[in-house]
């Protein structure tokens, strides 16, 4: 479950390759890939561990894109991709 | 594309659509076939690689962990291992051992030939390893009839032996044939009790599958058939998104990426080292390099041929179809093997324009792959099939007068 005032990290067991589009995301544990469609996406997650929650993490976004960013958090953590701090 | 894509998504507005990127290709490819020698101790009818006896210009071991670091540095997180019969190698299991050690996650096909209850306990003792068993029957008699007898039996053991080591959701690979879409519900039945996942791929015509697709490959109703059986069934099996030129049946789209992927996402290493853009292309023209001249990066990166990939596709003959948004002209291998353009219709079209194309393709000129490794025998397994006087003729400079005969 998705907790948009807790605080989130990238999960140790996934790594981050970078793609002309953002980042392709590969979880070693689950064998599955996510895709990180822009790079500001890749951005506010491997800043993650800077903010307190992750509705901090894209509070200098724009309303309408806090809102589009949050739900893609919300998929990476549901993939297991970023995990709760 | 022959690898499955198990992917999610996180989704912003305005991003194009996933596909739409990777038409551009990626930095590195996604899902890697590579196929680690051309030995096998079968002899397929369909064989996409037509292998059979091993190549004496195969990788050596160094050689392979060689790509494999580059691999690693390239975060390439897992290949998909086939051949041949890999696992005749008899450094394969240190291969793959050292594979892992480095971070990319081994797939290997195989016929199950040396899946004992040993290597079935190491391979459940180990992370970031997947078995993939190849089975093209859900009875002996189809199965073998394809792949030689006593095959169904060695598959059907290997599966045994890697459920009572504990191995959970290993894959179980059925290329569809006329034989046997009939039996998708059995292979679905065979798959569950071993508590594994059952992939479905697509009959190509490469390698010895360019002798037998016209006896093979599904026919106009039979493709109805898959496409019912993948709309119902999708989400429990994999396709390697391979049956992407069915989505012109219908308005609902098979799940999957529905893209060709070669040189953009997929490519493959064959056992001597060359690269080519589609693991079912192994033909000059989609040779884009060979891993001992500047290693696999140089070839991902700077081939001629994987950059034209990368570039937006005409529709060609296909462009004025209404379905062409949906199919995407389908698979080039299966165009480029049946003799048609690559920038026309799919040879399996479902709209009919493949076959109305193949009337007009002169057999005897239709390419054939750069590498042949076939048994004598193989020509025999074909005939097993029971239909050799529709075999397609022998290639044009083979002049002996026992040709076919023999």
């Amino acid at each position: 479950m998705f907790d948009p005032d807790g605080p989130y990290r990238l999960s140790p067991n996934v790594s981050l390759r970078p793609e002309r589009f953002g980042a392709l995301a590969y979880h070693f544990g689950t064998r599955k890939l996510s895709f990180m469609k822009t790079p500001q996406l890749v951005e506010i997650v491997r800043e993650l561990t800077r903010h307190p929650s992750a509705r901090s993490a894209v509070s200098h976004l724009s309303g309408a894109e806090q809102t589009s960013y949050l739900k893609a958090l919300a998929s990476l953590a549901h993939a297991g991709m970023i995990v709760p701090a | 594309m022959n690898a499955p894509l198990k992917t999610s998504t996180a989704n912003t507005s305005e991003v194009l659509p996933l596909v739409e990127q990777f038409k551009y290709g990626l930095d590195s490819p996604i899902c890697l076939t590579w196929e680690w020698t051309y030995a096998c101790n079968l002899s397929c009818a369909h064989c996409l690689s037509a292998s059979g006896r091993r190549d004496p210009d195969e990788l050596s071991t160094d050689e392979i962990k060689a790509v494999i670091d580059e691999l690693e540095r390239m975060q390439v997180f897992y290949v998909n291992v086939g051949g041949g019969e890999p696992t005749v190698r008899p450094d394969f299991w240190e291969l793959v051992a050292y594979a892992v050690e480095h971070n990319v996650g081994i797939k290997f096909s195989t016929n199950g030939y040396r899946i004992d209850e040993e290597h079935a306990r190491w391979l459940a003792a180990t992370d970031y390893v997947d078995v993939q068993i190849s089975l093209d029957g859900a009875t002996p008699e189809v199965n073998d009839a394809v792949r030689g007898p006593g095959s169904y039996d060695t598959a059907m053991a290997a599966m045994a032996n890697l459920y009572a080591a504990g191995m959970r959701g290993f894959k179980i690979s059925v290329v569809m044939t006329s034989q046997n879409i009939d039996q998708l519900d059995e292979f679905k039945r065979i798959a569950d009790g071993f508590e594994a996942q059952l992939r479905i791929t697509r009959l190509r015509p490469s390698g010895r599958g360019a002798d037998v697709w016209d006896e093979l490959h599904p026919s106009a109703e039979q493709q109805w058939t898959i496409y019912r059986w993948l709309l119902d069934h999708g989400d429990e099996v994999l396709t390697g998104d391979s049956f992407f030129h069915l989505n012109a049946l219908g308005s609902e789209p098979l799940p999957g990426l529905n893209l060709c992927g070669a040189g953009r996402v997929v490519c493959l290493i064959d056992p001597v080292g060359d690269v080519y853009a589609c693991p079912f292309a192994i033909h000059d023209a989609f040779h884009g390099g060979n891993v001992r001249e500047a290693g696999f990066g140089a070839v991902w990166w700077d081939s001629e041929l994987f950059n034209e990939l990368r570039q937006p596709q005409t529709g060609g003959a296909c462009l004025s179809c209404s379905a062409y948004d949906a199919c995407q002209g389908g698979c080039m291998a299966a165009k480029f093997f049946t003799g048609l353009p690559l920038d026309g219709p799919d040879p399996e079209c479902v709209k009919g324009h493949g076959e109305a194309a193949l009337a007009e393709v002169d057999a005897e000129r239709t390419p054939r792959p750069a590498q042949d490794h076939s048994k004598p025998s193989a020509k025999q397994q074909q005939v097993l099939l029971g239909l050799p006087a529709l075999r397609r003729p022998d290639r044009a400079c083979d002049e002996s007068p026992l040709a076919g005969m023999t």
